[in-house]
This record gives C-alpha cells, sequence and structure tokens, in this order.
C-alpha cells in the first residue's frame, strides 16, 4: 500500500498527465477552432475543417471536465481557492465554452451564410479565449496569487481582473495559444487534402516558430521573477493544512529545482526539440503523423517545465506566502487519495481505449466530396 | 443583494436550466436504443430513419445539456469555495468519477452515433447507441451520489488538523439509501420526458395527418415506455418519501406544512394555507393515515412536526456550542485533554453550531435569543415547499393517466380516429418539465437552510468574492442561456415542422405510411390495410 507522501507525488503527477491530456486532446479542437477563420475560405472548406473534429471534439473537451474534477477530488483547497480567485476568467472562459457545443451542432442546421458566419465567430473564440485563459492562468499560478487564510481555511482573494492579465501572464497566454494553434494545424494536417492542408502546414510552421520565440521568452523573464521558498513545514505525510508552514520570497527561485535536480532539465528541452521537430516536419509536409506527435510532446514538454518550476508549490500565495498550497498541504485525505487512484487506474486505461476505437473508425481525411456527399449528417 | 443569496440564486438558475435538457437526453436517449434495436431485429429500414430522426433532436439537444453542463461543474469553485474546502475530500470523488466513467463514454459515442452510421456494422452502431445511452444514465447514477451526500452526510467525518470533513467509509458515501432512490426517481422522471416529447411530436403529425408511419411507431413505443416510467417516478417518489421520513424529518415536515407533531397514523394534508408567521396551516383538506404510510410505512409510528423538530435542533445547536468552544481552545492549548474531550462527545453537532455565526462571531457563548433563531432558521421556506410539492406529484399522477390512455388506444389502433386525446397529448408536452424544475426546488430548496445536511450552512458555504462579480456572472448566464434556449427551441420547432424527410434529406413518402408488419400492435392505422 503506497504511503501518503508516494500518493501525494503520484497525484502530482496524473495532474501534470490530466493537464497535457488536456492540451493534447482538447488541445487540437480548440487549435482547429482558432485556425477556422484564417485557413478556411468557402463555406465547404470551413465545413472540410469543422468535420475533422466534428465527431470527437465532445469526448476530447472530457479531458477538462475530468481535470477540473480530479483537482476537486484530489487537491480541494487548490480548487477552492483557484476557481474562486479567478473569478472572471473563470467566467470568460465558461462565456467561450458555453459557445463550442451550440456552435458545432447549429451551425449547419441553417443554409443562411450569415447564420453560419455567427457561429463561426463563436467557434473562433470558443477556440482562442480558453487557449488564452489557460496560458493566463498558468502566468498567475507562476508568478503567486493574493490570497490568505483564516483560522478556519476560509480564504480571502485580494487580487483584481486587471491583476490576472498583468504583463508577464499575457506572455503565458500567448505561449499557450501558439502552442495550441500548432497542435491545432498538426492535426488539421493529417485529416484534410489539398489547399486547406497546405495553408495548416504553412499556419502551423509559423504558430511553433512563434511559441519557440515565445517560449525562450517566457523562460528568460520567468528566471529574474520572484518565486517562492519552501522552509519548515509540517511534514510530507502530515494533514493538508496550508497554515503550518514558512515560505520565503526569493529571486530566481522558479530556476531553483533546475540547478538542484538537473534532470528536470529534460522538460525544457523537450519542449524546444520537440516544437523544432514540428516546425521542420510541417515546412518540409511530410510524416504528419509524426508531425502531430511531435506537436503532441512539445505540449507536454511546456507543461511539465511549468510544473518542474514551481514544485513542491502548486498555488503561491503572493499576498501571505506561508498561505500557499503545495503538493504536501492541500491534497485530499490519504484514503480519497487512494480511492481516487484505484479509480484511475481501472477506469482510464477502459476510456483510452474506446476513444481509440473511435479514432480508428473515422480514420482517414475528410474531404469535401464525402462532405457533399453525407451533407444531412455532417455539421 | 449580498454574495449568498447571489450566489444561491445563480446555482439554482443554472441547475433549473441545466434541468431542462439533462431529462430529455436520458430519455431520448434510451429511446433511441430502443427504437435502433427494433431496427437491428426487424432489419426495416424505417426503424433506422425514425432513429436519425429523433437523433437530429437528440443531438440539439445534447449540445445545450453540454452547454450549461460544464458551468455546473467550475460553479462548486467558482461560487462555493468554502463548501469545497469543507467536503472536496468526498463530494469530489463521485464528480471525478462521473468525468471518468460516465462523461467519457457519453461524449466520446455521442460523435459516433450521428457519424458512424455507415462506417459501423448495424449491430456495432447499436452498441454505440447503448453506450451513449448507458453512459449518460451512469452520469445521472455519479452526480445523485453526491447530491445525496448534501442530503444525507454518511461515511465522513470532520478532522480538526484539516479544519474540513474527510471520508471515512466510501462505500456508505457510495450506497447511501438517499442515493439510491433519486436516482431510479430522478432517471425515471428523465424517461418520462423523453416520452412525452417523441408522444406530443408524434401526435402532432398525426393531427396534421403527416409521417403517419412515423409517427404511429414512435407514438405507440413513447406511450408505453412512459407509463412504465411515470409508475417508477410516482413509486420511487415515494420510497424517497419515505427515506426522507428516516433521514430528512424536516424536509417531510415542512413540505406537508405540519407544525405539531401528528399522532400515528399521520394523515397527509392535500391542500392547505401554509402560514409561517401564525405556524398554522389553514384551511387543511386531509387524508387520514396517509402520510404515516408513507413516511413510516407503518401505522403506529407518529411523524415529527416542525415545532418538535425545532426544539430537537435547538439541543444540537447548543450542544455544537461546545464543540466549537472547545476548538477555539485546541487552537491556541492542542493538548487540553478536557477541551479534546468535549470536542469528540459534540462534534457531530458542529454543524448545528456553525448556524450562530450569522448572528454572531462569538459562537461558543451565543445568548438564548440568537439560539432560538439559529433554531427557527433550521426550517426551511414552508409555503413554497408544500404548493411545490403538490404541483409535481399531481403532474405526475396525471401523465400516468394520460400514458395509460394512449396505451390502451394505441394497442386498439384507435389513435387517429381519437382526435381528443391526441390533442391532449400535444398540449401536455410542457407539463413534465414543469414536474421535473418544481421536484429539484423540493429536494435542494428542501435541504435549506443547510448545503450539507447538518453539517456547513449555505450562508458559510459561498466563496470569498464580490457581490458585483456575482451578479455579473449571474446576469452573463441569464442572458446566454435564454439566448441560446430560444435557438434551441427555434431549431427544435423548426426540425420538427420541416419534418423527418426535412431533416434527413429524404423523399417524405418513406415516412408516410408504409406497409407495417401486423406483429408490432397499434403500428398500422386502418389506412394501411
Amino acid at each position: 500500500m503506497p504511503d501518503y507522501e508516494i500518493l501525494r507525488l503520484t497525484w502530482w503527477a496524473i495532474l501534470g498527465i490530466l493537464l497535457i491530456g488536456i492540451a493534447v486532446m482538447d488541445g487540437f479542437d480548440l487549435g482547429i477552432a482558432i485556425l477556422l477563420p484564417l485557413i478556411s475560405r468557402t463555406d465547404i472548406e470551413r465545413r472540410v475543417v469543422i468535420n475533422t473534429v466534428g465527431p470527437v471534439w465532445e469526448g476530447n473537451q472530457v479531458w477538462l471536465v475530468l481535470g477540473a474534477g480530479a483537482i476537486f477530488a484530489a487537491w480541494p483547497p487548490l480548487y477552492a481557492v483557484a476557481f474562486s480567485g479567478f473569478y472572471l476568467a473563470m467566467l470568460l472562459l465558461l462565456g467561450a465554452l458555453i459557445l463550442r457545443p451550440v456552435g458545432f451542432t447549429f451551425r449547419g442546421k441553417l443554409e443562411n451564410p450569415r447564420w453560419r458566419a455567427v457561429w463561426d465567430a463563436a467557434l473562433f473564440l470558443g477556440g482562442l479565449v480558453p487557449a488564452f485563459v489557460f496560458g493566463v492562468t498558468f502566468g498567475n499560478v507562476l508568478q503567486g496569487v493574493p490570497f490568505r487564510f483564516d483560522w478556519t481555511l476560509r480564504m480571502t482573494y485580494t487580487g483584481t481582473l486587471l491583476g490576472l492579465f498583468n504583463p508577464f501572464a499575457l506572455l503565458c497566454g500567448l505561449v499557450s495559444v501558439a502552442m495550441i494553434t500548432m497542435h491545432g494545424a498538426s492535426y488539421l494536417a493529417c485529416k484534410t487534402e489539398g489547399t486547406v492542408q497546405a495553408r495548416a502546414e504553412r499556419a502551423g510552421a509559423r504558430a511553433g516558430l512563434a511559441l519557440l520565440v515565445l517560449f525562450l521568452l517566457a523562460g528568460m523573464w520567468a528566471s529574474r521573477l520572484d518565486g517562492y521558498v519552501l522552509g519548515a513545514f509540517a511534514g510530507v505525510a502530515a494533514p493538508s493544512n496550508p497554515l503550518t508552514q514558512h515560505v520565503t520570497r526569493a529571486a530566481g527561485a522558479l530556476m531553483a529545482n533546475y540547478g538542484a535536480h538537473a534532470w528536470m532539465m529534460l522538460a525544457p528541452g523537450l519542449a524546444l526539440a520537440s516544437t523544432l521537430a514540428t516546425i521542420l516536419l510541417m515546412r518540409a509536409r511530410r510524416a504528419r503523423g509524426l508531425a502531430f506527435i511531435a506537436s503532441a510532446l512539445s505540449a507536454a514538454g511546456v507543461i511539465a517545465t511549468a510544473g518542474a518550476s514551481l514544485f513542491p508549490f502548486l498555488l503561491p500565495s503572493s499576498l501571505d506566502p506561508d498561505a500557499s498550497l503545495t503538493v504536501w498541504d492541500a491534497s485530499s485525505s490519504e484514503a480519497t487519495l487512494l480511492l481516487m487512484l484505484v479509480a484511475t487506474l481501472l477506469l482510464l486505461p477502459i476510456v483510452l481505449a474506446y476513444t481509440a476505437f473511435v479514432y480508428r473508425v473515422l480514420r482517414g481525411p475528410v474531404t469535401e466530396a464525402r462532405i457533399v456527399r453525407d451533407t444531412h449528417s455532417s455539421y | 443583494m449580498d454574495v449568498v443569496t447571489l450566489s444561491r440564486l445563480q446555482f439554482a438558475l443554472t441547475a433549473l436550466y441545466h434541468f431542462l435538457f439533462v431529462p430529455l437526453t436520458l430519455g431520448l436517449s434510451v429511446l433511441l436504443a430502443i427504437m435502433e434495436s427494433l431496427y437491428v431485429t426487424t432489419g426495416r429500414p424505417i426503424w433506422r430513419d425514425m432513429t436519425k430522426f429523433w437523433g437530429v433532436l437528440f443531438g440539439i439537444n445534447f449540445a445545450m445539456g453540454v452547454a450549461t453542463g460544464i458551468t455546473m461543474e467550475f460553479q462548486f469553485g467558482t461560487n462555493w469555495a468554502y463548501y469545497s474546502h469543507y467536503v472536496g475530500d468526498i463530494f469530489g470523488a463521485p464528480l471525478a468519477i462521473e468525468g471518468l466513467m460516465a462523461f467519457f463514454l457519453e461524449a466520446t459515442f455521442v460523435g459516433l452515433f450521428f457519424f458512424g452510421w455507415d462506417r459501423l456494422t448495424k449491430v456495432q452502431h447499436l452498441a454505440v447507441t447503448c453506450l451513449l445511452a448507458l453512459g449518460t444514465n451512469l452520469s445521472a447514477l455519479w452526480i445523485l451520489i453526491a447530491n445525496a451526500f448534501m442530503q444525507h452526510p454518511v461515511g465522513a467525518a470532520f478532522n480538526l488538523a484539516t479544519m474540513r470533513m474527510e471520508v471515512t467509509d466510501f462505500a456508505a458515501v457510495i450506497f447511501n439509501p438517499v442515493a439510491q432512490v433519486k436516482f431510479i426517481h430522478t432517471v425515471a422522471a428523465g424517461y418520462v420526458t423523453g416520452a412525452m416529447f417523441v408522444v406530443s411530436i408524434s401526435a402532432f403529425y398525426l393531427l396534421r395527418g403527416r409521417y403517419r408511419g412515423l409517427a404511429l411507431r414512435s407514438l405507440t413505443i413513447a406511450a408505453s415506455f412512459g407509463l412504465a416510467a411515470a409508475l417508477s417516478v410516482v413509486v420511487l417518489g415515494d420510497e424517497s418519501g419515505y427515506t426522507a421520513g428516516a433521514v430528512q424529518k424536516m424536509k417531510i415536515a415542512a413540505i406537508e406544512a405540519m407544525w405539531k407533531t401528528a399522532p400515528a397514523p399521520a394523515p397527509f394534508t392535500l391542500f392547505g394555507v401554509p402560514d409561517f408567521r401564525a405556524r398554522k396551516t389553514l384551511d387543511a383538506v386531509k387524508i387520514p393515515w396517509a402520510l404515516g404510510l408513507i413516511a413510516t410505512r407503518s401505522i403506529d409510528r407518529p411523524v415529527p412536526g416542525i415545532e418538535e423538530l425545532v426544539a430537537t435542533n435547538r439541543v444540537r445547536i447548543v450542544s455544537g456550542m461546545l464543540a466549537y468552544g472547545a476548538m477555539q481552545t485546541l487552537r491556541t492549548q492542542p493538548k487540553d485533554p478536557n477541551a479534546a474531550a468535549t470536542f469528540a462527545a459534540h462534534v457531530s453537532d458542529l454543524g448545528y453550531a456553525l448556524l450562530l455565526r450569522r448572528y454572531t462571531a462569538d459562537v461558543a457563548h451565543a445568548p438564548p435569543a440568537l439560539i432560538d433563531r439559529a433554531a427557527w432558521d433550521t426550517v426551511p421556506a414552508v409555503a413554497p415547499l408544500f404548493w411545490s410539492f403538490r404541483i409535481m406529484v399531481g403532474i405526475g399522477f396525471y401523465l400516468i393517466a394520460l400514458f395509460a390512455a394512449l396505451f390502451v388506444v394505441a394497442s386498439r389502433r384507435r389513435l387517429e380516429q381519437t382526435r381528443w386525446l391526441l390533442r391532449t397529448a400535444l398540449l401536455s408536452l410542457p407539463l413534465p418539465w414543469i414536474a421535473i424544475e418544481f421536484g429539484w426546488y423540493v429536494a435542494e430548496g428542501g435541504r435549506q437552510p443547510w448545503t450539507i445536511d447538518g453539517v456547513l450552512p449555505t450562508f458559510l458555504s459561498v466563496s470569498s468574492v464580490s457581490a458585483t462579480d456575482v451578479m455579473a456572472s449571474l446576469v452573463f448566464f441569464v442572458i446566454a442561456y435564454s439566448a441560446l434556449a430560444a435557438v434551441d427551441v427555434f431549431l427544435m420547432v423548426r426540425t420538427i415542422r420541416g419534418g423527418p424527410a426535412y431533416a434527413l434529406g429524404l423523399p417524405d413518402a418513406v415516412f408516410a405510411g408504409m406497409p407495417v408488419p401486423p406483429a408490432i400492435d397499434g403500428m398500422r392505422s386502418s389506412h394501411d390495410a
């Protein structure tokens, strides 16, 4: 039976895997929505683009739903502080996410071009805004956000909406948009032919280049930011209570883990190498499946970089550093972590198996001819 | 308005919106599976085309269910942060398992349902439809397991070191008796909604003499399914009353507007005018024995009234104050043995003491007047519950009668000749939704003033956000959901008016009135013979 420390570390890793799952699975259909107005001009081209993800986007979005649910179950204080602290950003995110199911389903129901233009815009915003808000959220988490607890662990948050959209967070937002756009393009290149495919590959290579530059820029900026250092605390297997520790701020602390554990450099290394590989493959217009995998690894590298820079912090507090949420003070009880681990190990392989089945059934490119033929059953 | 009121309003409105679409998804998914099973067993294409047509309407509705559902999952964190901290250790697990076990299944196969017709064999596609229906129903199961913890918190205990409730027995959480009855009651209500939807639209076609082949078959199937479902809703609703009689006595007393304990066997008040200030129910028409039978399954046990329950709760508040005082002592002197003993003895009433936080910060020394007020706070809004419950139950019985009549007439193959019944069926379309929304209010309004019954008061559960922010999100959700609901209804009406031929791009004749196998009763009109 794993002990509390191991369970907490495992759940930290699962949190990372779920975030990567969101970026890889939900990421490509968000990215395709961002690309929709850029690479498809006629209605039939738009329908080709939309139908590459039409049958699968709903399943992909469950990664996001599961991510939120898993944070609630495994890291309740993180769920409580982050979701209520980022209140208006979450509202923005929800507003955009609401547009997606209706955009996909309602668009094709009428022939009217203005009707379709409205839902095209809805789908575009439904892709762009979540991608941007995810990045902005990470940008804020890296810098710490202003909250404190009273003795009953009731949280007070003193930040503002404008404070959320600070320059470093905006840069992280752009990193996220570039990453998700590149990923969407790499999927589109696999699922289309001809003009749309060529445009997707051009857009994907450009987004990849932007990602490379923005990621390096964010890394350089982050190395100068104040980070957080965990001092004395109750212990790796102590009850979860963020009022039992001492945390200090220190310049450059976000880089400390890389000095102490050189292997953690694998994360940014993976991000840079895979982004470069994606760019080269998309420019060469070859090995599209490989380009998609490289792009997915790039997303994994970017997210792992954020996690490695923060560890053991989940959400530092800039207002009262001692109240920071860490892997050791913000988890569920040992019993809940164990039960959820068992549930995940039992159920996630089944999910992956039937998801693979669905993608196999739907394999092959989406063509204009097919859309015309199945005009009533396509989006 | 304050943050608590605004947050409650927002949760209620978003839940009620979500609950307009979910029951139809539940019911239609099962009806689609039934229709497609008939296609696979008979091999007649009309059943496939019927599955596709009702599937188009299912898809429009499903999109709204997803759009309104994601808000619900985020809302616990955004608006109910202290609740999330306080019970996340227990409440988060069923929500996460719902995602893993149910929503993944539902959302992954819904795409293949629409896009898989010519990529899968008949049997494979039927399996996809069945998995879609299974995912939808499992989803309801886990959500209601989570909800049951709010109604009847079992398998958890307060942990002083983490200042929250933590799980002690997961099996008890999952096999909560409230979850069992609520699941079947809610899912069956969804089946009734799906059946009513299909019945009403089919009746509309028959009244106009259109798509008779599709409408007669659909109506017959939906009427039988609806009758079975409506009967289970009422039976399980009664079972729900019995469970609540055992674990949520205040909810039963409020629904009955029963101020004084009734001697056994308690009567059921059919109608009356509850008056909260006078603490009386005027002009009551009563059915002897009925409530005693529903709530206690006996004729010799009394059903406690509001005043008696308030007195019991007052005792629990006083006991909880001791726990609260001991908790404060233990903060500064963690080793104090007396405080530890007092805390252990009274911690199960800690939630009742928290009711005092509304009136004073010094909970441990609250004066008797405040304790009285807090005790009376444990009574939910009596008159709205009393009436909501009666509307829900009235509609439930009416729908049993309607489905039974349709079932009999359909079996005698006289649907098209019984036009008054078709008209009644068409006009009854909104009733399941009305019953369901009132049912939600009875279940959740009747839980007040608690988010977790007896453990955490609603007013303490909110986030530390500003009233302005919550007002902004509330206004946003009302506008966005109303606009999308309007588009949803517009598309539904357009698809229904256009008919199956328009929706699927097939010639009208396919649905008009082709020969029907006589084995399937009631689907052949006299004109076909």
